[in-house]
């Protein structure tokens, strides 16, 4: 058994500690607003935040994330200027890729309160959006900036 | 507190709490369970496509497969403005699929060709207003006035006389005692919704993460599937370790089905190990010396055969020999992967007496068919649950998954979650099909074109997907944009040539207009440039007859600044093209880095007429989301194949564009009042030939090959 901490909630789970820590959140858990893209780190669909931090889910192995606190887009207020900015610029297409897009951007901007437009471009380039919306993920993320993003 | 879950634990847990018994069915915002007696609770459901309760919420039931194409709202936008409701009545469900859903002009059901507004919208009229007429009845029946004394307005009727309202939710028991009227009156008078850029019914679940895409299905009590397919195309196996995967703790069964070797097991990482452990051995398939190069050697040897001939006007050979001026060029361009984020998948349960598909599928009709078919049951004992699809772009019309997890679900008895990896969903596509044309191209003395001849040699699509639509030997997609070109040139033929190959291919957002437009549009920039004339005039006098796409033109030539002087070491390119009922014109704004090859877009200014418009904020996206794809094929995309097989395998070997390679865009829309025409696939086509077309303004280079990476640039400022 491992003991997971997500969403401020403990979770015991029967899996081997090298399953990476997407498939256990999405599979075992059933958090599927989590998602899984290319299993290699180079798309940012999965991206959760572990203490903290913006980090790929699927390179993770859950034993791992033992004794860290895990929160996925789940265990994200629906008042927090990033999600209401999502809604505000209506940026997801299909929206698949938004949950990875969201936990990113609001990583970034508890650390860069009030990031350049070349900040952001270099920031968010590592997340793939296969719909194009771009150029309203920068304009979000511009649009909750000037909200104050709380961490 | 801490909460033990191992998988079962879980699930019969959330299952208990909710007092489960029924079915567990699932709604475009997230899993419903719900008691089959709620049904009855529904008074008023005047047509298959919407409900209203008394409690005053509206139900539109949409046939369409939303995929980031925003249809969940535009469909409803229709009906609730017929209906005269509060927008903030409407929810949406995904209609199941059912003969009384099918699309009324393909006869089936299913989401493509950017239709689904076009196909869609006087159906949907009708029913908004058939319930309308049936709501202010009954309201004039229980005031004991005249109907032309009601009036209706956001969710109410109102009573002219007293100026007394009632809302629809209240009317609904009595309303659904009326005859629904089969020629209903539409509204008059200006739109209240139509035209206004509502936003989408779907992003509030896409932004918490609640929306149950196919990957997310999750039913009581499911296996996970997983299938070792061949890695060459018909390659057969030649031996596989039945008993290894059986020892893995979680799994349950090693089934062979038609498409490989299906593995299954309680987690999907059990069900995985179980895959590996197969060590399945597989003979070399049916030609294994395919590969990249052999692909496009044989594209571009097809160029002298013969074609069939799909348009001929005048005498092109006659205008080319007392040419002033020839022109001759030869385009390659590669086969491209959809690379939907969400890998293919499907869930199915197959029992005794029902079936139930969980699928994001573009193609309800072709999933009903292959479960009435892999279970032997009736379409009336089949369930297809249609998810949100994470992008689509034509390959969720294929149903090959939903065949893979009916056929495993069959032989286990069990609910079975087929999930492809990323690798699979690459290797395994029905792909933008690689292609190469030869152009040629005459002035007169005055530098008029008089002729244009298009050869493309182009595998066929339709022979396989739709084989009716195939006519006289000539795929519709091959041609499409060559052989209805709007410039108007006395002498015209185009030729098609088809090559078939073991790589099977399918429709890709804006299926054979990806490549066509990118060879017209460059090539008649190479003949303005031969006639020594502006590319925009140049077009423009060739389009005399065409007003609409002429001041298409005109806007987005005067939005990007054209003839004014571009920043220095930047150049335009301009490109259009027609498809699906729409106009699209776009300028790129283009640099090249003569050291390292690098193209880089700065700006892409886009016009479009679509006639009517729904949402104009849709249509806006629809071009950003367009352009940026298009442009992902322009500098980045491109399947390589090797040993008979696909060798491109994940996104670090197909890349595609992200955000730092992104462009500032921007839309102009130019209502034009006329039919309305179709939005998903027409951003796509023109954005390649403009950064072409940019590209040899800019560095004097010609590309005729995509993507135009910087090894082309480089390669083509060597030659000069």
């Amino acid at each position: 058994m491992i003991k997971l901490t997500v969403n401020e909630e403990e979770y015991k789970v029967d899996v081997l500690p090298g399953v990476p820590l997407l498939w256990v959140i999405r599979e075992y858990l059933k958090l599927t607003g989590t998602k899984y893209v290319c299993g290699l780190g180079l798309c940012g669909s999965c991206t959760v935040h572990i203490d903290g931090k913006a980090v790929r889910s699927c390179q993770v192995p859950v034993n791992d994330a033992v004794g860290k606190k895990i929160t996925t887009i789940e265990g994200i207020p629906e008042d927090h200027p990033v999600k209401q900015a999502w809604i505000k610029e209506q940026v997801p297409q299909c929206g698949y890729c938004q949950p990875g897009q969201i936990m990113e951007a609001m990583a970034f901007l508890s650390e860069k309160k009030n990031p350049t437009e070349k900040e952001i471009i270099n920031h968010m380039s590592g997340n793939l959006c296969r719909c194009g919306t771009y150029p309203r993920i920068k304009l979000a993320i511009k649009t909750a900036a000037q909200k104050g993003g709380r961490q | 507190m801490s909460r033990p879950v191992t998988r079962r634990e879980f699930l019969k847990k959330s299952l208990a709490s909710a007092g489960l018994t029924i079915a567990v069915s699932i709604t475009p915002f997230g899993h419903k369970i719900f008691a089959i007696e709620n049904e009855k609770d529904i008074p008023f459901k005047p047509s298959v496509w919407l409900q209203i309760s008394p409690d005053n919420m509206i139900t539109v039931s949409v046939n369409k497969s939303e995929m980031g194409q925003g249809i969940y709202t535009s469909l409803s936008m229709i009906v609730a403005e017929e209906l005269d409701a509060d927008w903030k009545q409407i929810t949406v469900k995904s209609a199941s699929a059912r003969d009384e859903y099918k699309d009324p002009v393909w006869g089936s059901q299913g989401t493509g060709g950017s239709t689904s507004v076009r196909h869609m919208h006087d159906t949907l009229q009708k029913a908004g207003a058939a319930a309308r007429e049936m709501l202010v009845k009954a309201a004039a029946q229980k005031w004991g006035i005249e109907e032309s004394d009601c009036e209706t307005s956001s969710g109410t009727v109102r009573n002219k006389k007293d100026g007394r309202s009632i809302s629809y939710g209240s009317l609904t028991e009595k309303a659904a005692q009326m005859e629904v009227p089969q020629q209903p009156k539409l509204k008059t008078g200006h739109s209240k919704l139509i035209g206004t850029s509502i936003a989408r019914l779907d992003i509030p679940a896409k932004v918490n993460g609640s929306a149950v895409f196919g990957f997310d299905v999750q039913i009581q009590g499911m296996l996970y599937g997983t299938v070792e397919r061949p890695p060459a195309y018909g390659a057969k196996v030649i031996s596989y370790d039945k008993e290894s995967p059986l020892k893995i703790s979680g799994m349950h069964r090693v089934v062979p089905i038609t498409r490989g070797i299906a593995v299954c097991a309680d987690t999907i990482d059990a069900a995985w190990s179980g895959k590996k452990a197969l060590k399945t051995i597989w003979d070399r398939g049916i030609q294994p010396t395919m590969d990249t190069k052999s692909l496009e050697s044989d594209l571009l040897s097809y160029l002298d055969n013969n074609g069939l001939v799909a348009r001929n006007d005048g005498n092109v050979t006659e205008a080319l020999k007392k040419a002033a001026k020839r022109v001759e060029a030869v385009y390659l361009l590669p086969y491209l992967s959809h690379v939907n984020m969400e890998p293919m998948n499907c869930t199915a349960f197959v029992r005794k007496e029902a079936c139930d598909v969980w699928v994001p599928t573009q193609n309800q009709t072709g999933v009903l068919e292959l479960a009435k078919k892999i279970s032997g049951l009736k379409a009336d004992q089949i369930n297809v649950h249609t998810t949100y699809l994470g992008t689509g772009f034509g390959r969720r019309f294929e149903t090959d998954v939903v065949e893979e997890a009916l056929e495993i679900s069959k032989a286990t008895g069990k609910p079975v979650k087929v999930i492809w990896t990323r690798e699979e969903d690459m290797k395994n596509d029905f792909y933008r099909p690689g292609n190469s044309c030869r152009i040629e191209g005459a002035l007169d003395d005055k530098g008029n074109l008089i002729a244009w001849s298009h050869k493309v040699v182009v595998p066929s699509i339709f022979a396989r997907a739709m084989p009716g639509a195939v006519k006289n030997g000539i795929d519709p997609a091959a041609v499409e944009g060559i052989e209805n070109m709007h410039y108007q040139i006395e002498n015209i033929r185009v030729e098609y040539v088809r090559i078939d190959t073991p790589v099977p291919v399918g429709f890709w957002r804006s299926v054979g207009s990806t490549h066509n437009a990118f060879t017209v549009e460059s090539f008649i920039d190479e003949m303005a440039n031969a006639a020594g004339r502006d590319p925009l005039v140049f077009r423009l006098s060739l389009l005399k007859n065409n007003p609409r796409l002429r001041r298409l033109l005109e806007t987005v030539a005067e939005k990007a600044g054209w003839g004014k002087q571009p920043k220095t070491g930047q150049a335009l390119g301009i490109a259009q093209h027609f498809c699906f009922g729409s106009y699209v014109a776009q300028v790129a704004e283009v640099s090249v880095n003569r050291q390292n090859g690098q193209i880089k877009v700065h700006r892409v200014i886009c016009a479009v007429d679509c006639g009517s418009v729904i949402n104009p904020d849709t249509v806006k996206a629809q071009m950003e989301g367009g352009i940026i794809m298009g442009l992902s094929t322009a500098l980045k995309e491109k399947v390589e194949f090797a040993d008979g097989g696909v060798r491109s395998s994940n996104l670090h070997n197909y890349e595609v564009l992200r955000m730092n390679e992104t462009p500032e865009i921007e839309v102009h829309i130019v209502v034009s009042n006329e039919k309305l025409g179709g939005i998903g696939e027409p951003g796509v086509p023109p954005v390649a030939p403009a950064v072409a077309n940019a590209v040899f303004k800019a560095a004097g280079i010609r590309l005729r090959n995509l993507p135009m990476t910087p090894e082309t640039v480089v390669s083509a400022l060597r030659k000069g």
